[in-house]
């Protein structure tokens, strides 16, 4: 189904724009979410690895936002900061999909989250290594390392807590079905991607799906759990449509910025 | 043992401008690939080094302190033993 962007023209320079902000925000969403675990981990080992994916997600996010700012500069002149970026937009300015704003809930949760982003973000930054854009290209091979791994280690997880206990393969198989109707929205492509994959920027994400559904299927059979079915998808969170829990997670990352505009430490 | 904690291995690293694996600590993890992952996330996070071998503690068998003195005394006074008498030349590294 194709989604409808605004009405506005689109030049090129602001579709990348967009584009940018759309590959910073899941980042930066899933790196808060991520931080929210940060002395909550199941054991002190895991809660440090699981940081650091975080991190590694944040350092990415700047860097895409850091090249958001550049290209918004040449549309109007002056462009705005990552930290403007980050912590002065509201909900309905974010481009990040779905997936990454739900809950952490519990470790199955935040693992199956993980390994449905982390295997897309994989093959997305594969492909944008091979963009018509340098600095895409580049950020993008800066960050394929980092999520090689990310997604090695979420597969590890699904497998060991899948092929587990009873009662660890309940919650993960719950949590994978659970999860499954946001995975859609991942290989959806509206008219600006469209345009930009066209023009060899962008990643056609639609042609992700299907060595996305066979890396899912793979981890899931190795961790003994069904792949979930369903057709019906959730979508809207790359046009700023997004679910109720955004909002919250939101105003506890943002409120010290808005109270104290400028603030450093 | 404790059968609700998983075990414990020992971690050594060698660094990319080192010749031998230095143990570095120890950590938790439930079998030996997720030790090495964990060891990633740990001890590697300033670059520290590019080879990891992870061994469970239990694995290890040490000497004891108090074995000090039969074990490692007598070396010391048998001079003809120490390497120390060659003239070293300029330039030989890692002797």
């Amino acid at each position: 189904m194709k989604m409808h962007s605004r009405t506005e023209p689109m030049t090129a320079d602001r579709r990348l724009f967009e584009y940018l902000l759309r590959l910073a925000d899941s980042d930066l969403v899933l790196a808060q979410r991520l931080g929210e675990w940060v002395g909550h981990g199941p054991v002190l080992e895991e809660d440090i690895a699981l940081t650091n994916v975080g991190l590694d997600l944040l350092g990415q996010a700047r860097l895409w936002f850091a090249y958001a700012g550049d290209v918004e500069a040449r549309i109007k002149g002056k462009g705005r900061s990552e930290d403007e970026l980050a912590f002065l937009r509201d909900g309905g300015e974010f481009r990040n999909l779905l997936i990454v704003e739900q809950p952490n809930g519990n470790y199955a949760d935040t693992m199956a989250r993980q390994l449905y982003f982390d295997l897309w973000h994989r093959l997305l930054l594969d492909a944008l290594t091979r963009s018509r854009d340098a600095r895409i290209a580049e950020i993008a091979a800066k960050a394929e390392k980092e999520v090689a791994y990310h997604a090695e280690r979420s597969a590890d997880w699904v497998i060991r807590l899948g092929d587990g206990t009873d009662e660890s393969r309940a919650r993960m198989q719950a949590a994978i079905d659970d999860l499954w109707m946001y995975t859609g929205e991942m290989f959806e492509a509206d008219d600006t991607e469209e345009a930009l994959s066209g023009e060899g920027i962008a990643c056609d994400v639609r042609l992700l799906a299907e060595p996305w559904r066979n890396a899912v299927a793979a981890v899931l059979k190795e961790a003994t759990l069904s792949v979930p079915g369903g057709a019906a998808m959730q979508r809207g969170g790359k046009l700023g449509r997004h679910t109720e829990h955004l909002g919250h997670m939101l105003a506890a990352m943002q409120w010290l910025q808005r109270a104290y505009p400028g603030a450093q430490w | 043992m404790n059968r609700n904690e998983w075990p414990l291995w020992e971690i050594f690293i060698r660094s990319q401008h080192g010749l031998a694996h230095k143990h570095v600590g120890s950590l938790h993890a439930a079998d030996s690939e997720m030790a090495i992952k964990n060891a990633r996330d740990v001890y590697t996070r300033r670059n520290e080094g590019v080879s990891i071998w992870v061994v469970k503690s239990e694995d290890i068998t040490a000497t004891a302190p108090g074995e000090k003195t039969p074990l490692f005394e007598p070396a010391n006074s048998k001079v003809y033993r120490h390497p120390t008498f060659f003239p070293m030349p300029d330039g030989v590294k890692h002797l």
